[in-house]
């Protein structure tokens, strides 16, 4: 059927159409208020970035291989507890971090107002918090876990074996770490390290927390604060350029993960690490994961409660939560049905085209939130546009505004970011229906629906469960597309932490943080499930 | 004889409470073959990590040249013992083409030397002209060369070989353990192999240890362990057979159904058993090759099973009291299910043990 072989260029076309405003926007004339940004802030912003991205990236290398390292080799109190609460700061959305990390260590926060009491000092000596070091830290400390993730998997799968082989020809443990197990490793370190780019790259919600102007600051307030969207989309067109060659370095990567791969071989014999070596890691590792989870968390929790004590609007948080469960609701519903669509048509039509489509269709993750905003705003605007002169010239109708500023822009702007998040657990599952149990299927006189009801549905269900709860829970925690694109009074759970935050109410942004928290630890969970079988 | 390369004196190694072995000791001379042979699991390939230095051991001592490299307080780093070891799953370095693989270990020779040497090893075990390919480059039987070849370039002073045959298809595994023993023996390499495979065992090695349970049952040469087996599992694990119950005559003489077997190999009967006692039940290892097929014999056999193997047919027969035994039949005597045929001892030694409670 032609309609198989249309659906993934559907959903190609769907996410080419946002770059595709977006970088033609770079050839069109450039305005005044783009002329008066290249005069005033560009350059600004590209040292910025430039340094973020390089601290977190130093950072995240830093810790992730090194808690990778210790948590796979060697053999210490707490190793295994460790080994998975280490990804617990992956359930804390980076902003919530930042926002914590402003209310503890600012002037007016309980860690210099107590060192002030206590040391009757000023504290001019303190570091400011909001300068480029705090925001690098909070980053790191948020995003290390797909360098640990990552660096972990490679070295539990080679790590305690090419140690080995190295010690066999010759070389010392430390030797052979950096000679042999950190080279092999490599493919996976750099891919963690590129997602930790990518996200650093597409974050708004920390950088406008601690005020610290990038590109995904800059086009918000291009939009928002001078009206320009030329303007926002030149900025977003430099981005995406950014972004995508990073994606060109981070494909490589891959590409050379795939021959590079070994299988688990046996029981890993961890090292047992003597007297106080093995308190010197136990330390350091409960060290990160105090000041990357236990630490904000705690703080969250504790002003969480204080604003309930005091005048907290019930009405109005149940209002932001129902928002924020039915606009993910939805998302995870329309996104997981479409993946499903697209790859059931590649495993239909299995040619080039059709695989060239799909992985056209995941790279929307890529896009950050406020480009992407951008992008699907254009074209609508446009669309609308035609469209309420047509039903004016035609019909004498006053439309107003189709589709702008509706549900329906949102969802295909979070359809478009989001696909290659479940993207991979449904075409695992759906690669786990062999062609060979098809035609076993059809042997037993099965075929057509039925099929599908009692063979496909029931293996690809626990993928598309999977799915739909990461879809779920990344939409919830999701900021700029929401804050951009969002109809009138659909403020969610993120939008208010953004406005509660701007404002420095940090406890007033409590509870909505810590319902995101919550939520953002339905995944590690079901991870940790997942890789316990 | 040659001098003592390694020794290892009632190893016991153990994690915790779990004991994997219990007590090894063996003795292997310089330029030597050995194998540790054994179901998985036996902890045939933990020994050799004690042997490399990967696992402590907790009790006994290892000897290498002559000097301790392991005892229950002390563990020489593997890096220090000069040995090779070549891995299950080869470990090649995925990112370093096959001479980089190769040079690996060659790190404190200078580059010139360094070059010839991997040029050496190359034409060795015959990858001239592979140098620069990478290790998913090449099939399996090449990436196992490259492994002996990168283990073998710092001329170890012992090589490990942990089951190196085991994720090859079995035509190429016979003809590439046949080329690796050539290869060791022409370096004069000392070598340990592990194995659960015992074709593979008795085409590499010159002694071969038996094991099971975390101990070494019987440490001898291919033909012993088939021929004199020391104990029931030994008799069991090694080539096929089947065990009749037989009573004792007299220290030369074993009755069984099929007559009477003369010439006892005494030693082999296991120990704890009084020869002289009369009228004692053993049982009696009966191999395939120790009954042929003779049409005049009176000694009659029903064919209940054959499985043909080329030269040779295997036949299962059922005795008149219902026991079975197995016998190696060339193939032109093709017989059928349910024929009766005439068969006859054909046996020098007795092997026989204490019967089964």
């Amino acid at each position: 059927m032609i309609i198989w072989r249309l659906v993934p260029l559907i959903a190609a076309a769907l996410v080419l159409l946002p770059v595709g405003v977006i970088v033609s926007s770079l050839f069109s004339p450039a305005n005044d208020v783009w002329q008066h940004l290249v005069q005033t802030t560009l350059s600004s912003l590209l040292v910025n970035t430039f340094w973020l991205v390089l601290g977190v990236m130093a950072g995240t290398a830093l810790l992730g291989i090194s808690l990778a390292w210790v948590t796979t080799i060697y053999e210490f109190p707490g190793r295994r507890f460790f080994s998975w609460a280490l990804l617990l700061p992956m359930a804390v959305p980076a902003y919530v971090t930042a926002f914590v990390a402003l209310g503890l260590f600012d002037f007016t926060g309980p860690i210099q107002t107590t060192l002030r009491a206590w040391l009757s000092s000023d504290l001019s000596w303190f570091p400011d918090i909001r300068g480029r070091a705090g925001i690098i830290i909070v980053m790191t400390l948020a995003f290390y876990p797909y360098v640990y993730l990552l660096a972990r998997n490679a070295f539990l799968s080679q790590g305690k074996r090419s140690l080995e082989v190295a010690q066999s020809l010759g070389f010392n443990r430390r030797q052979g770490f950096f000679k042999v197990v950190l080279p092999m490793a490599r493919p996976w370190i750099a891919g963690g390290i590129m997602l930790v780019l990518m996200e650093t790259l597409a974050d708004f919600g920390t950088v406008a927390v601690f005020n610290y102007n990038t590109f995904t600051t800059a086009i918000y307030k291009a939009w928002f604060s001078m009206f320009s969207l030329p303007a926002a989309s030149q900025l977003a067109s430099l981005l995406i350029i950014i972004v995508f060659a990073v994606i060109v370095v981070e494909q490589q990567f891959r590409s050379r993960m795939r021959y590079a791969e070994h299988k688990r071989t046996e029981r890993l014999q961890r090292i047992q690490l003597s007297g106080w070596k093995k308190w010197l890691v136990t330390s350091f590792v409960l060290s990160v994961l105090f000041w990357a989870f236990l630490l904000p968390v705690t703080q969250l929790c504790w002003w969480g409660i204080q604003s309930f004590t005091q005048d907290f609007d019930v009405i109005r948080y149940l209002e932001f939560l129902w928002h924020s469960l039915m606009l993910s609701g939805l998302a995870a519903l329309l996104i997981c049905l479409v993946v499903v669509a697209v790859v059931y048509a590649a495993r239909r039509n299995p040619n080039s085209v059709t695989r060239f489509a799909v992985r056209t269709a995941t790279i929307g993750y890529a896009l950050p939130g406020t480009v992407l905003a951008i992008g699907v705003y254009v074209p609508f605007a446009w669309l609308d546009g035609q469209m309420s002169e047509w039903a004016w010239n035609w019909l004498q109708i006053e439309t107003g505004q189709l589709i702008q500023g509706t549900l329906f822009t949102m969802l295909i702007a979070y359809l478009i970011r989001f696909m290659a998040v479940s993207h991979y657990p449904i075409d695992s599952a759906m690669h786990r229906i062999t062609s060979n149990i098809d035609e076993a299927a059809m042997s037993l006189g099965i075929h057509g629906w039925e099929m599908i009801r009692k063979i496909h549905v029931p293996i690809l269900r626990p993928g598309i469960f999977t799915a739909a709860t990461l879809v779920f829970v990344d939409v919830m925690k999701e900021m700029p597309i929401t804050l951009m694109t969002r109809p009138f009074g659909w403020d969610t759970l993120a939008v208010r932490i953004f406005e509660m935050t701007s404002e420095g109410q940090w406890e007033q942004a409590a509870v909505p943080a810590v319902t995101l928290v919550l939520a953002g630890l339905i995944p590690i969970f079901l991870f940790m499930r997942q890789t316990e079988k | 004889m040659d001098q003592i390369l390694l020794q290892l004196k009632n190893v016991r190694q153990a994690y915790g409470e779990q004991v994997v072995i219990h007590d090894i000791s063996l003795i292997l001379r310089k330029g030597q073959i050995g194998c540790l042979l054994g179901p998985s699991g036996c902890g045939k390939t933990t020994a050799l990590r004690c042997i490399a230095g990967f696992e402590r051991i907790s009790a006994g001592k290892i000897l290498l040249n002559g000097a301790c490299v392991s005892n229950a307080n002390f563990c020489m780093p593997p890096e220090q013992r000069r040995i090779g070891m070549v891995f299950q799953d080869y470990a090649l370095f995925p990112h370093l083409n096959v001479a980089d693989n190769i040079g690996f270990g060659l790190h404190r020779l200078t580059k010139a030397e360094r070059e010839w040497r991997v040029d050496e090893l190359l034409r060795i075990v015959h990858l001239t002209g592979l140098s620069k390919q990478y290790p998913h480059q090449l099939s399996g039987g090449q990436q196992q060369r490259v492994a002996l070849a990168r283990a073998l370039a710092p001329r170890p002073a012992l090589m490990l070989l942990d089951e190196p045959f085991s994720n090859l298809d079995v035509s190429l595994r016979q003809q590439l353990s046949m080329e690796v023993r050539n290869i060791l023996k022409d370096q004069g390499i000392t070598a340990i192999l592990v194995t659960h495979d015992q074709a593979e065992a008795f085409a590499i090695a010159d002694e071969i240890g038996v094991m099971f349970q975390g101990e070494i049952q019987q440490w001898d040469t291919a033909f012993n362990l088939y021929h004199r087996p020391i104990n029931r599992f030994v008799a069991d694990f090694i080539g096929q057979g089947v065990f009749l119950p037989g009573k004792i005559i007299d220290d030369q003489h074993v009755e069984i159904e099929l007559g009477i077997l003369k010439n006892v190999v005494s030693q082999q009967w296991e120990s704890g058993y009084d020869k002289n006692a009369k009228d004692c039940v053993v049982d009696v290892l009966l191999r395939p090759d120790d009954i042929v097929y003779d049409d005049s014999s009176l000694m009659r056999a029903t064919v209940v099973y054959k499985a043909f193997l080329g030269a040779e047919i295997l036949y299962t027969l059922c005795l008149n009291s219902g026991a079975k035994v197995l016998s190696l039949i060339p193939s032109h005597h093709n017989h059928m299910i349910g024929q009766e045929i005439g068969i006859r001892l054909e046996i020098d030694h007795i092997v026989a043990f204490k019967q089964a409670l």
